[in-house]
């Protein structure tokens, strides 16, 4: 783990992050177990493992910056300060979520936290991160946008015209590539010409950062140094956070493209114990506190729930309100 | 009230919209000192700068990306793209971002962006310079779609379209540039959604839209002459598609031609004649015609070419064969 200089943490500061890791992690592991007893229908795409770099990144930008997301989006959401509960009642498709049931677990945005929307095209939401700092940037909100991306999408065509667009028109914009090493099942070596994704910003002239991504601390402080440098005017940075996700990419997925050594190997680096260590070693929590944060965290996901059990599914006259911004002009 | 060619209308509706509205801003390829490749935008840089006439690289996906993502943030983005073929580049971020975002995501999203395109054959560009590509459009809920036929809609059109809050495909046609009309100064826009009688008739009903307007009047006064008075449908927008208005007509005239310029499967009058046959099948005396491009890709060789494209001739054959049983 990261150094407390690297990254200097209050107290109250370190037991909030450990709070969104520790819930994220619950709710994506609740998620799971409901998508299995059938609660939830259709597919996830869980984010457990990954958890370091969405509270990290999150935790190195602004509460006013944006973030816009991925397939594996939940995480994200939680971390920007989304609300569980409505983030829960959408999966289960429920009037009271996000997208009042029409989006599901792909497609979710929370704006008043700063969340432009998950995306379930991989690829798809890295020019609309490069579009909302160009706003930022037309507007001079003083915003950046953390655009979040897997390895596979690295491979899009979007990635290169997005970062060559971002680099020639210095936007503030700040792209967490995740390499969790896996798109879907083709493995990383497999799909990618370079083994570092971070070297391909010397393609851009801009800066490439390798980082922990099983370290929240480290991926805050990459985050943060980027954002300043986007914030300042010098443009975006390609940030690749070295991570694992513990699951299978969905679902249905077996994972016979890989190890169960490799996956215990990763699993021994798990972020969330790290930290709660790293805060022990610190002196920023006990024992006691810890397991405070955990019971809150936990408290959270289980109301999360009990609101989306609770939640009406939306009336069936929903069905066509809502495709465009002035609904019943287009009629046909 | 002056005239203007479509182009000059076309910008004086930018220049106006840029003027009002600081949030407005255009981006594409080459819309510079170039002033785009059919000369649309030519002086705004020099008038607004190059924050807000931002010439892009070469990268239709992510200029339209960008521009909803913009558009998202409070920004009102008109994207130029070169040529409608190149749409086909764009359609992932057209069709499964800004087309779905609002519904997905709720009344908070909102995607204020306009989208130009030059369309249409009839210059010898060849099979990727040439498509009219707009049925495509009307299969993705979410997206409006425009197709001016005269100047004074060229410009009231893409008004409106700029103000509107949902992505909206202007579709304007290559040859439709030059043409001059009368445009009034004001900044007043269309009604999106809403056609026009362009010409009043009797005895059938020519739908059509964008280029094909103009050629279908021709074919009508041809027709005239030999006694057959047709009614001319200017759809202006096909989505919002006006069907009260083609429905009306229809049961007035009691027959049903469709003209477009893009190929016939699948196309904008295969959904015309679908809506006239649910909604007005019993006031129809006549089949439906079709009057569209060939299934084929557009050739370059010139009479081959023409050989392709609807044509005023062809038109007034169809109609004659229809009316008088010929």
């Amino acid at each position: 783990m990261t150094e407390p200089m690297a990254y200097p943490l209050t107290a109250a500061e370190a037991r909030r992050v450990l709070y969104l890791l520790t819930m994220s992690r619950a709710f994506e592991e609740r998620v799971m177990a409901l998508v299995t007893d059938g609660s939830i229908r259709g597919t996830t795409h869980p984010y457990v493992g990954q958890e370091a770099v969405a509270v990290g990144a999150c935790l190195g930008l602004q509460p006013d910056d944006w973030v816009v997301s991925t397939h594996r989006g939940h995480g994200h959401l939680l971390a920007k300060g989304g609300d569980p509960n409505r983030l829960m009642a959408e999966l289960f498709g429920k009037a009271t979520g996000y997208g009042g049931g029409k989006g599901g677990t792909q497609h979710v945005a929370d704006y008043a936290v700063g969340h432009l929307g998950s995306n379930g095209i991989t690829g798809g939401g890295i020019p609309i991160g490069t579009g909302a700092a160009l706003s930022a940037q037309m507007r001079r909100s003083g915003q950046v946008v953390g655009v979040f991306f897997g390895d596979g999408a690295a491979n899009q065509g979007t990635f290169h015209e997005s970062l060559n667009l971002a680099a020639l028109w210095r936007l503030p914009a700040v792209y967490v590539c995740e390499n969790n090493l896996y798109a879907m099942s083709t493995p990383h070596h497999e799909a990618c010409a370079v083994e570092h994704i971070a070297d391909r910003a010397t393609a851009y002239g801009i800066p490439g950062v390798q980082v922990d991504g099983m370290d929240v601390l480290a991926v805050a402080a990459v985050v943060r140094t980027a954002a300043d440098r986007a914030r300042s005017g010098q443009g975006p940075t390609l940030i690749e956070a070295k991570t694992y996700r513990f699951l299978g990419h969905s679902r249905s997925d077996q994972r016979v493209y890989r190890t169960r050594d490799e996956e215990a190997a990763w699993r021994a680096r798990d972020p969330i114990p790290c930290f709660q260590e790293w805060m022990r070693t610190h002196r920023l929590a006990t024992g006691a506190e810890i397991e405070a944060v955990t019971t809150a965290a936990l408290s959270a996901v289980d109301a999360a729930v009990e609101f989306a059990r609770q939640s009406p599914f939306p009336d069936t006259a929903a069905l066509h309100d809502g495709v465009f911004a002035d609904d019943g002009s287009c009629a046909t | 009230m002056r005239d203007l060619t479509y182009w000059q209308a076309l910008q004086e509706a930018l220049r106006q919209e840029m003027t009002r509205d600081p949030a407005v801003f255009l981006m594409g390829e080459d819309i510079g000192a170039y002033g785009g490749a059919f000369g649309v935008t030519r002086g705004l840089l020099a008038e607004f700068g190059p924050e807000r006439v931002r010439c892009t690289p070469i990268s239709e996906a992510t200029i339209v990306g960008a521009a909803t993502g913009a558009a998202l943030t409070g920004l009102r983005p008109v994207v130029e793209i070169m040529f409608m073929d190149f749409l086909t580049l764009t359609m992932d971020q057209l069709a499964n971002h800004a087309a779905k975002f609002r519904y997905m995501y709720g009344a908070q999203a909102r995607v204020p962006l306009v989208v130009r395109t030059p369309a249409g054959g009839g210059r010898c560009y060849g099979a990727t310079h040439s498509q009219s590509l707009e049925a495509w459009f009307l299969h993705v809920p979410g997206l409006k779609v425009v197709a001016p036929a005269t100047a004074a809609d060229a410009k009231s059109l893409l008004t409106a379209a700029i103000r509107d809050d949902n992505p909206v495909l202007c579709v304007e046609h290559k040859l439709l540039y030059a043409t001059t009309g009368p445009v009034p100064e004001g900044d007043t826009p269309a009604t999106i959604g809403r056609a026009a009688i362009r010409r009043a008739g009797t005895d059938v009903t020519l739908v059509t839209y964008s280029y094909y307007v103009g050629i279908a009047l021709k074919a009508a006064e041809e027709l005239a002459a030999a006694g057959i008075d047709a009614e001319v449908v200017d759809l202006r927008s096909l989505v919002p598609m006006d069907t009260e208005t083609i429905l009306a007509s229809v049961r007035k005239t009691g027959r049903l031609v469709c003209i477009e310029e893009g190929t016939r499967t699948g196309g904008v009058g295969a959904e015309i004649a679908a809506r006239v046959a649910e909604h007005a099948y019993e006031y129809l005396d006549a089949p439906i015609r079709r009057i569209a491009a060939a299934d084929v890709p557009i050739p370059f060789s010139p009479p081959l070419e023409q050989a392709d494209l609807p044509s005023q001739a062809g038109i007034v054959q169809t109609v004659q064969n229809l009316v008088l049983g010929g």
